[in-house]
């Protein structure tokens, strides 16, 4: 029977159909087999280098994300990491969100253990190009102003941009972005606070225990 | 005998992917705010253009016509995926840029459009020529699209082009007009619509010239 004669048949097609979807399947098993070392290497990195940019590299001397713990914050559960040198904790870093002027914007803020910001940035945002966007590093040095700053400078009341009567400056024709992120920044501050004895309570970390093995 | 020389007009010019049959607008107007996002976008979906015909057209006789639309949509799709898993592998920072609409390749009519009209009813070799052509017009239209936008809207050209094709191509960046206070809405997604507008009324207009020259040629031929 020639290839033509049985190409109609039902039997054919939902064999044909079912053969196509098997070898498809099986190509992305495959690739993804192969691929999913390289992409979680490739997001550690891009995390070390967001916690590069938010912590000098002379304040720690550990490997940051092996250090990592769960807590909860006043917005919800996340992952901290902590910053250790020779063995005290010098700084935790966790995520910190905000609700822009266009959609969510994630942050990565380090607070050192006596309660300063060490570095704050801004990691994603839909903001306006141009305007809100003046909160990425590369664009403006805003972001870095708020290094060295802490709950005693400014004090509270002042934490708000400028148009509020606060302390940080706002954008020209944007003021929605600075002020939802000097409020965010605030809420990491007050949380840093509350809960900083649970933060700067040294982690078991997976590193302490296999350190001098190394088998990796 | 393979008209090669009609294949090359055709992809690249008069039958182009986004100047002349107006499909993968969607990419189009989202990631051109960038000559360089334009050709990383370009070169994706070339990639998954060439594979979708050059497998389509080796099974095609094996395909009924029933059931063809499914088989080349999984095709397709599963192409995407592997590209967008390979991208994020390797190429993780260019991956941060292009992230979101590499997946968009799969809405692309225009792949499942050049499995349709052309992979379907021609040999192998042949269906990888049109791909590659056919790409490399959807790549220039894209980067044509992204300059144009990223020259108005931001005064630069090929801006972060390092990302993309390794540090060796940063000279390629070029800042045309320094202290540009820039024009936001080339970058926002109407401008997307504005340049798409302006190049196709280039494209016309030289269509056109051409047409007449080729009018008036035969006229003093004919007399």
């Amino acid at each position: 029977m020639t290839l033509s004669g049985i190409r109609d048949r039902l039997d054919y097609q939902a064999a044909l159909l079912g053969l196509v979807v098997l070898v498809t399947c099986t190509a992305l098993a495959m690739a993804y087999q192969l691929t999913r070392e390289p992409i979680r290497l490739a997001l550690e990195n891009d995390m070390r280098q967001s916690f590069s940019r938010v912590l000098p590299a002379s304040l720690h001397d550990n490997d940051l994300l092996s250090s990592q713990g769960m807590i909860t914050a006043p917005w919800g559960e996340l992952t901290y990491y902590q910053a250790t040198l020779e063995g005290t904790v010098t700084a935790v870093i966790f995520p910190l969100t905000a609700q822009g002027y266009a959609g969510r914007i994630e942050m990565l803020m380090a607070v050192k253990a006596n309660g300063e910001i060490s570095g704050v940035r801004v990691l994603v945002h839909q903001e306006t190009p141009g305007l809100g966007d003046k909160i990425e590093e590369a664009r403006d040095p805003w972001i870095t102003y708020f290094s060295g700053k802490s709950l005693n400078n400014p004090l509270p009341a002042d934490w708000g941009v400028k148009k509020d009567g606060g302390h940080f400056d706002q954008f020209t024709g944007a003021t929605i972005t600075p002020r939802v992120i000097v409020a965010a920044i605030k809420r990491g501050l007050e949380f840093f606070e509350t809960s900083q004895d649970q933060l700067l309570y040294p982690l078991r970390t997976y590193q302490a225990t296999t350190e001098g093995v190394s088998h990796d | 005998m393979t008209d090669y020389r009609r294949l090359a007009k055709d992809g690249l010019w008069s039958n182009n992917m986004v100047f002349a049959q107006m499909l993968a607008l969607c990419p189009v107007m989202a990631v051109t705010g960038t000559a360089t996002n334009g050709l990383g976008m370009g070169l994706a979906t070339l990639f998954v253009l060439v594979g979708a015909n050059l497998i389509i057209s080796m099974i095609r006789h094996t395909i009924s016509q029933a059931i063809r639309i499914p088989v080349y949509i999984v095709i397709i799709a599963t192409l995407v995926t592997l590209t967008d898993m390979l991208i994020n592998a390797f190429a993780y920072e260019l991956y941060k840029v292009l992230g979101l609409f590499i997946a968009l390749i799969v809405v692309n009519c225009a792949i499942l459009g050049r499995a349709e009209a052309f992979a379907s009813k021609n040999t192998a070799w042949d269906s990888f020529v049109d791909s590659i052509l056919m790409g490399i017009g959807l790549t220039w239209a894209l980067v044509a699209i992204g300059g144009f936008r990223e020259i108005i809207g931001s005064g630069t050209l090929f801006a972060n082009a390092d990302l993309l094709l390794g540090p060796a191509f940063g000279f390629l960046e070029i800042t045309l007009i320094p202290d540009y206070k820039g024009f936001l809405i080339m970058i926002l997604p109407p401008g997307g619509f504005i340049a798409v507008g302006f190049l196709l009324v280039l494209k016309r207009w030289i269509d056109q010239r051409v047409e007449q020259r080729q009018q008036r040629a035969e006229q003093l031929r004919s007399a």
